[in-house]
């Protein structure tokens, strides 16, 4: 699926819910079902920085495509990451770096965005970004 | 006659609003407090009617400015009991207070092989600028333990206190724990010593009287913005022995006596160490909101601060699950704490959708919840305008995350 069909699914999703609660209840259970990082990469090295929550946040390169593994130790803060990774994972590195993901202010999480805000959903963004930067380099220089 | 809470409530305009929906509920007053509308109204007072640089002009509008800000600082100084008001130098808050210290006292007083006593409990603006200090002058940073209980380890401080002790610089109350620190007794031993006591009072003077005479501390630090003063404006309280040693840190304007390109002279207290145009409007807005406060009686509000907190804490304490951490005998207004494994973030950003505003995280304080071995805590903090219904509602607030989480 485009990273664009895969958002509006999710605004899709957030539209069910009224309320804040049954939202970050939906949040808490997408955290449980988050494609997890395998023990040996959940390490310093792939820590983004954010002071509240840790997140370890792990990429590879199949067929093309980026595939991204994660956890942290706040279930929120690893439910807004599945959401990021059900977005970019699977996809080739152009459409991770050109993604404008409008679906966070859709779903009423843009609070999560602003630059202090320690869950680091920005740095998460930018860190998975990087991550297609680099393929995309890496396979160009091949 | 009994503290009138709901009355005193109508002098912050903030606190009547809804947030998502709910009445505001802020408990967050460690991190900064809100302001009565005797502050707001000083401070646009100022800039509609009196604005005007303050120490220079000859001009009528200057010299009314120049008049109420030193009376600030006359204010303040009597407020404090300092025994003369050019004790008292205008900061932007404590952190610079802090740093003035270490750069003006630092580089005079302190050097090589000497030691530097903190405690554990500190703020970050506490540890890292006598860090840089003790790296630039080869100094020794020495930190007193703590207890389970977020009491120093009295013993422990005795013993590092020795004839090459530069200075101690220790929390009067710590902002993340309470926990309210012996001072006079630190301040008494480490004067047997020579030895000169900075206290960080940014968490301790809006809660209780603090006299630096009595005390007898060589500095004092705290900021407006916590005592429900504007932000940007705080001061440092020093004793006028070593403020008259110490070179200033900044340089410019106000703080010179004669400039050639040959040689300067510099200004006398407290002008020496006020380098450039002050802000005038906050520190107006911090002398309304010491008058603020004296007009409502600290004993009043503390003996009231006393009252809910002691409330708030048993209502915790009842809570299955819940960790107070920091448990001190002497201890106030601050409650840090965990509800079973949730992770802090989860809990504050649900408490936050209730309503409540509380502080989660390590609260700037990253050695202390090493110490602990716990990633942050929520940290809900009270002042007199904070009422039981809220921390009912904060209760009720820990139940959803319960229910949410577990």
């Amino acid at each position: 699926m485009e990273i664009k069909e895969i958002e509006n699914q999710i605004v899709e999703e957030f539209d069910n819910f009224d309320d804040w609660m049954d939202k970050y209840t939906y949040l808490i259970e997408m955290g449980k079902s988050l494609p997890l990082i395998e023990n040996k990469y959940k390490i310093d090295n792939n820590l983004i920085s954010g002071c509240q929550s840790k997140v370890w946040l792990h990429a590879s390169y199949e067929n093309g495509k980026v595939i991204f593994t994660a956890d942290s130790d706040a279930i929120i803060t690893k439910g807004i990451i599945n959401l990021l990774i059900r977005i970019f994972s699977h996809q080739a590195p152009d459409e991770i770096i050109n993604a404008e993901l409008n679906f966070i202010d859709e779903i009423g999480l843009k609070e999560h965005l602003s630059p202090t805000r320690s869950n680091g959903l920005l740095s998460m963004i930018k860190q998975m970004k990087l991550y297609a930067l680099v393929f995309k380099t890496k396979m160009q220089n091949k | 006659m009994s503290f009138d809470v709901d009355r005193v409530r109508e002098d912050f305009p903030i606190l009547n609003q809804m947030i998502y929906g709910k009445p505001l509920v802020y408990l967050d007053n460690a991190a900064s407090t809100q302001k009565p509308a005797i502050v707001i109204d000083t401070i646009s007072k100022y800039y509609s009617g009196q604005n005007s640089n303050v120490h220079r002009g000859v001009h009528y509008l200057s010299m009314m400015a120049t008049e109420a800000f030193e009376n600030a600082r006359k204010n303040i100084a009597d407020f404090i009991n300092a025994k003369n008001s050019n004790e008292l130098i205008f900061t932007s808050g404590t952190t610079e207070s802090i740093n003035l210290v270490a750069h003006s006292f630092g580089r005079k007083f302190i050097s090589e092989g000497d030691n530097i006593i903190i405690s554990t409990m500190e703020h970050h603006s506490n540890i890292v600028p006598w860090q840089i200090l003790c790296e630039e002058k080869n100094a020794k940073l020495s930190v007193i333990p703590i207890n389970e209980e977020g009491e120093i380890d009295f013993e422990a401080f005795k013993k590092m206190l020795n004839k090459k002790t530069g200075l101690i610089a220790i929390t009067h109350v710590s902002n993340a724990l309470g926990t309210v620190n012996p001072i006079k007794k630190i301040i008494d031993l480490a004067h047997d010593f020579d030895v000169p006591v900075l206290i960080d009072g940014a968490q301790g003077i809006s809660h209780f009287k603090v006299d630096v005479s009595e005390l007898d501390c060589d500095f004092y630090c705290f900021s407006a913005h916590k005592m429900f003063g504007p932000m940007g404006v705080g001061a440092l309280y020093g004793k006028e022995k070593y403020l008259e040693k110490m070179l200033p840190y900044k340089a410019g304007g106000e703080m010179i006596k004669k400039v050639t390109f040959e040689k300067t002279t510099f200004n006398e207290l407290p002008f020496k160490f006020e380098a450039g145009t002050p802000n005038v409007a906050g520190v107006l807005g911090f002398d309304a909101a010491i008058n603020y406060l004296k007009e409502l009686s600290i004993e009043k509000t503390s003996t009231y601060e006393e009252e809910i907190f002691k409330y708030a804490t048993n209502a915790l304490q009842e809570i299955d699950g819940l960790r107070i951490i920091g448990n001190a005998k002497e201890k106030i207004s601050i409650i840090s704490f965990l509800i079973g494994d949730i992770h802090p973030f989860d809990a504050g950003t649900i408490i936050d959708k209730t309503g409540i505003a509380v502080r989660t995280g390590h609260h700037c304080a990253e050695p202390l919840m090493d110490r602990y071995k716990i990633p942050g805590t929520i940290r809900a903090s009270f002042v007199f305008y904070n009422t039981k219904q809220e921390v009912d509602s904060l209760v009720k607030s820990i139940q959803v995350v319960k229910n949410m989480f577990e």
